[in-house]
């Protein structure tokens, strides 16, 4: 059975595409860059971290709906959360997009739109490529991450 | 259903069909993709397969099977028997003086390292200049850097304009007397313009320069005479003109084939082996190391006569009016811009769409049963002089409809839908 493509272009991911949160450079903090080459997309993550803890976060970048969606999600889900507790939130992200279509849907928060990537295998590296950038800023990493 | 056997033979042409009839010859066209019939617009890609091609391979599985060149039974000199025949249509196709002149490969993409690795290596020394061209596929500029790395040579680059056209002027001041070799695209995979290669080829030729075409593009959709272009090597592939996957082709000229040494080496590409010193069999035998993809070999030259059949004045024709009827269409909808327009161009469409990736417009065209591409195509340094990261390609085929334009378009309005908002 297809799924509807309305499924994977929600509401709340066509404005997050239109309107990215954090859309801005981060002066004093760590970034790192995610691309992707196959489809030219590049997006730079900006991480501010004290004590372990993520202060704030921001992307700018080049990409298409599903990764600058999910690089927007990120920033406003990441922050005031250990470097451990983002970690564990992309684990929970990757196992939600990557699970079988019926497989039951845990609660990821705002993360939860991208639930419908999981019915379109050939995005999954769309919506998990700033999340890749934001494990390398944080580990303060300065190559260029990708997801092909 | 099937077009005849003997198609290949000009003096009987197959009654005219049109492209609704065509396009029953291709099986996998009649399938229906998440609910939708396909529209089948990724032919820059690969193409669909007749029910000729299939079948002939088939046939060559079920009745002739055997190696080639080797055995002295029945079987064998039946498969060596097709598999020849099948070299001397494909040159009589390409117009060569000689079948010698056919060279059995993988793709386009190995009878570039071919050329690079052989008359490359043997011809070009530290200094020496490769001219290729701003509009190449990865294919036509990896093995020539490779070889520059190898023989502390260099690239240059022919320059293109704002439509997507080879600037002749700047090319003929980049020949030089260092200049080894020229490698250009006859069809660009991106921006459709078809080079003028006559041209180029009487250019290069004037300073005793080579020149290497690399027709992946073009076979299915014109007729080549190598002759009449003048290029000294021409290179494709089998599956992006209706044949099978995992062979191609390389056409050089006999003077040049036989002054190249071995590329790869092992059996079938030798006169007699001694631990002291082995002696090469002459072209184009030398370039065929190993046993070759015999049933793919058989399949190509039952596409081609396939392709001789309908008649490549009608394909062109057909696929000239399509891609006018597209080329309309798409510049209708609000926010297309239509990349390459050059004067001389083939089915090749590529677009970008307003404030959408075209990563996005793939995957809803996909959702709707149209396949086209996405992405750089191979051919990222273009896309840098474009100042593109991405298009979204739509190419045609002899067997491509008015419905499958009108697919496009409609799902195209379904993309601006979805993202202009609800």
């Amino acid at each position: 059975m297809a799924a509807d493509i309305e499924t994977l272009y929600r509401d709340v991911i066509l404005d997050h595409n239109r309107r990215p949160r954090n859309f801005r450079v981060l002066e004093d903090g760590g970034k790192a860059e995610g691309s992707n080459p196959l489809c030219g997309d590049r997006l730079t993550v900006y991480l501010r971290v004290a004590s372990e803890t993520i202060q704030d976060a921001a992307f700018q970048g080049y990409g298409c709906a599903i990764a600058i969606a999910s690089a927007s999600l990120m920033t406003e889900s990441v922050k005031g959360k250990t470097l451990a507790e983002a970690e564990a939130l992309f684990e929970q992200l990757l196992q939600m997009i990557t699970a079988p279509a019926e497989a039951p849907l845990g609660d990821l928060g705002g993360l939860s739109a991208l639930a419908g990537v999981r019915q379109f295998p050939v995005r999954v590296k769309c919506a998990t490529l700033p999340w890749q950038a934001l494990r390398a800023a944080a580990a303060g990493r300065v190559e260029v991450v990708s997801t092909e | 259903m099937n077009a005849p056997r003997r198609s290949a033979d000009p003096s009987r042409p197959t009654p005219v069909r049109d492209a609704a009839a065509i396009r029953r010859d291709f099986p996998l066209l009649a399938r229906r993709v998440h609910g939708k019939p396909l529209a089948y617009l990724d032919n820059a890609a690969t193409t669909q397969k007749p029910q000729v091609v299939i079948d002939r391979v088939t046939q060559f599985y079920v009745e002739e099977n055997a190696n080639v060149h080797r055995g002295v039974h029945w079987l064998s000199e039946r498969a060596t028997g097709a598999f020849e025949e099948a070299r001397a249509t494909i040159g009589r196709f390409l117009n060569a003086r000689r079948a010698e002149e056919i060279v059995f490969v993988r793709g386009t993409t190995e009878a570039i390292n071919l050329v690079a690795q052989t008359y490359g290596r043997s011809r070009v020394a530290r200094g020496d200049e490769i001219v290729i061209s701003t509009m190449e596929h990865h294919s036509n500029i990896v093995p020539w850097q490779i070889l520059c790395e190898q023989q502390g040579a260099r690239l240059r680059i022919i320059p293109i304009t704002d439509a997507g056209e080879l600037d002749l002027d700047a090319y003929a001041t980049l020949l030089t007397d260092r200049t080894r070799i020229v490698s250009v695209v006859h069809v660009s995979n991106v921006l459709g313009t078809v080079n003028p290669v006559q041209e180029i080829v009487r250019i290069a030729h004037q300073r005793g320069i080579p020149v290497l075409v690399d027709g992946a593009q073009a076979v299915a959709h014109a007729a080549v005479d190598v002759q009449t272009l003048g290029c000294d090597f021409y290179a494709f592939s089998g599956h992006k003109m209706f044949g099978p996957t995992g062979v191609g082709v390389l056409y050089g000229t006999s003077a040049l084939l036989e002054s190249m040494p071995p590329y790869q080496s092992g059996g079938d590409m030798i006169r007699s082996v001694s631990f002291e010193q082995t002696q090469y069999d002459v072209p184009p035998f030398r370039f065929e190391a190993g046993t070759p993809d015999i049933a793919g070999v058989v399949g190509l030259a039952a596409a081609i006569g396939y392709l001789i059949g309908i008649g490549f004045e009608r394909i062109a024709r057909h696929e000239r009016e399509l891609l006018e009827y597209a080329t309309v269409a798409l510049s209708r909808l609000p926010g297309v811009r239509v990349i390459g327009t050059a004067a001389a161009k083939a089915g090749v469409l590529s677009f970008v769409l307003d404030g959408v990736h075209p990563h996005d417009v793939g995957t809803i065209l996909d959702r709707e049963g149209v396949a086209v591409r996405t992405g750089h195509h191979c051919c990222q340094p273009l896309m840098a002089r474009l100042g593109l990261p991405a298009t979204t390609r739509a190419s045609l085929a002899l067997y491509n409809t008015r419905e499958d334009i009108d697919a496009l378009v409609s799902a195209l309005h379904k993309v601006r839908e979805l993202f202009d908002g609800r």
